[in-house]
């Protein structure tokens, strides 16, 4: 297979790349991996005319901790750099964990955070995980940046409010109250599965009481999703199984899946239901894993 | 910025100098230049092979810059400056590597397709992790997939690699 014709550009800064974006238009598309352009572009699903790389701007390429800040995470950072990261295991090793079970070796050294948002795809096993841990998003364009919650960046199936000339530059883990976080990821195979379903939660529990809850849905909706009414469900509430399990069925009233050639709607449901209980009990019990 | 020419049609084409197997290359390439295309076509280097060229099957796997990726997906301008090695790039002459050793040994391949990528993924593993448990190997070589022989032999193959290295 070979790809159609574009012009290239792999600019050096971050306000280069924007003005080359906000030039071009739509006829110019951003190239992180490419694990998911340059599928799409042999598909012939996306032909764009020009291909700005951002492999030159090293500084979307750290995690770090910043103090009274956070984890910040550049949106270059391979879901092997995540997995491997020393920093996110010992903090939120959820995270690691969740990247650790994308795709495969080759493809987790090509993909990126950046690219796995931006994509928008609904069964994306990043954004689940960083939705639970309340992360936010920066954006960078022509006219400066922005900042919002990671979960206000999704508009539809492959649809974020990015702008034509904006960037996604990083991705940012707030200082947690929560004390334990997991992502849970049902795959029609062990390796190299979309997620059928992907289940996300983060937790503060003190003294056995949960005062806090997050809960993402991945792959049961146009794009991930907070379940709310099982977040306020389990506030106040004293941890029991019987406690959990019940969660489980309200979040599973929340979602909205799709059937598709991968499962159906019913099977997508009922699993989150499962999902929810079991990665609840897990962030409960181990802390963020 | 990357360096270009334009040609009689208008084309842009690009200079791309990438280290493969320890030798340079300076070459000038089209944008929309596959690595895979570019290994087998321009350098002649056919022992990486393309089979599913989605980033599913493997057997086009590279190492970059030491980390296996699948050739199929990256642009050979993007790796502009950086390194690459395929299998040719393995044996130490006529000597070979012990992973290839103990294919053979093993009869850890039967068509040989996918074997470039095995050889590519379980070299990298060791590179990693000189003691790797039977699941490390299975997750290295989780996207290069056999359809002949099936992984038991490819696994013993690996795991006796690293048992013979550790000598
Ligand atoms: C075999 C295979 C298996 C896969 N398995 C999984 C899986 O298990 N789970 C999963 O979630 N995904 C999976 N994917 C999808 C893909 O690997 C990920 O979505 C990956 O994170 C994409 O990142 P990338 O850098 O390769 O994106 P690219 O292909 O470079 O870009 C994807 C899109 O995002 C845009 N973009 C990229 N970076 C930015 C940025 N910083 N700012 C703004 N826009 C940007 C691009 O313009 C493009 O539209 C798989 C893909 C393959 C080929």
């Amino acid at each position: 297979m070979y790809l159609p014709d574009f012009e290239y550009y792999a600019p050096e800064s971050i306000a280069e790349t924007c003005q080359l974006l906000s030039q071009f238009g739509p006829r110019a598309k951003v190239i992180a991996g490419g694990s998911d352009i340059i599928v799409k572009m042999k598909k012939e699903v996306l032909a764009p005319e020009v291909l700005v790389s951002i492999k030159n701007l090293a500084e979307l390429k750290k995690i770090e901790y910043v103090p009274g800040k956070g984890v910040v995470v550049g949106a270059r950072v391979t879901h092997n750099d995540l997995y491997k990261s020393k920093l996110l295991a010992e903090k939120y090793a959820s995270v690691s964990n969740a990247a650790g079970q994308m795709a495969d070796n080759q493809v987790r050294n090509i993909g990126t955070l950046g690219g796995n948002i931006s994509n928008a795809v609904p069964s994306a096993d990043l954004p689940p995980i960083f939705i639970a841990l309340n992360a936010t998003v920066k954006l960078e364009g022509v006219n400066g940046e922005r900042t919002m919650p990671l979960e206000d960046l999704f508009t539809g199936p492959g649809k974020t409010v990015l702008a034509q000339d904006e960037i996604i530059t990083e991705v940012v883990i707030p200082d947690q109250k929560m004390t334990g976080s997991n992502y849970i990821k049902f795959g029609l195979r062990k390796s190299g599965a979309l997620a059928v379903v992907g289940v996300a939660v983060a937790v503060e529990v003190e003294n056995n009481v949960i005062k806090d809850a997050r809960v993402a849905l991945g792959a049961v909706a146009a794009t991930p999703v907070r379940a709310k009414k099982t977040e306020e469900f389990l506030k106040g509430k004293t941890v029991t199984d019987e406690l959990l399990a019940e969660a489980g069925v309200i979040a599973s009233g929340e979602c909205k899946p799709i059937s598709d050639i991968r499962a159906s709607a019913e099977y997508r449901t009922d699993l989150v239901r499962v999902f929810t209980k079991r990665a609840l009990r897990k962030a409960i019990d181990e802390g963020h894993v | 910025m990357s360096n270009f020419i334009v040609d009689k049609s208008g084309i842009k084409r690009y200079l791309v100098s990438v280290k493969i197997n320890g030798s340079e290359y300076t070459r000038v390439v089209k944008a929309n230049t596959l690595l895979v295309n570019f290994l087998r076509e321009d350098l002649d280097l056919i022992g990486t092979k393309k089979g599913c060229e989605l980033g599913d099957c493997g057997c086009c796997t590279v190492m970059l810059d030491g980390k296996p990726v699948n050739s199929c997906l990256v642009l050979a301008v993007d790796v502009d400056g950086r390194e690459v090695t395929t299998i040719e790039g393995i044996a130490n002459g006529e000597e070979l590597d012990i992973v290839q050793e103990k294919f053979i040994e093993h009869a850890a391949y039967q068509c040989g397709y996918c074997t470039s990528g095995m050889i590519i993924s379980s070299r990298a593993l060791l590179n990693e992790n000189p003691s790797p448990t039977e699941h490390e190997v299975r997750e290295a070589i989780a996207g290069n997939l056999c359809r002949c022989t099936g992984y038991v032999n490819i696994v013993e193959a690996v795991l006796a690699a690293a048992e013979a290295e550790k000598k």
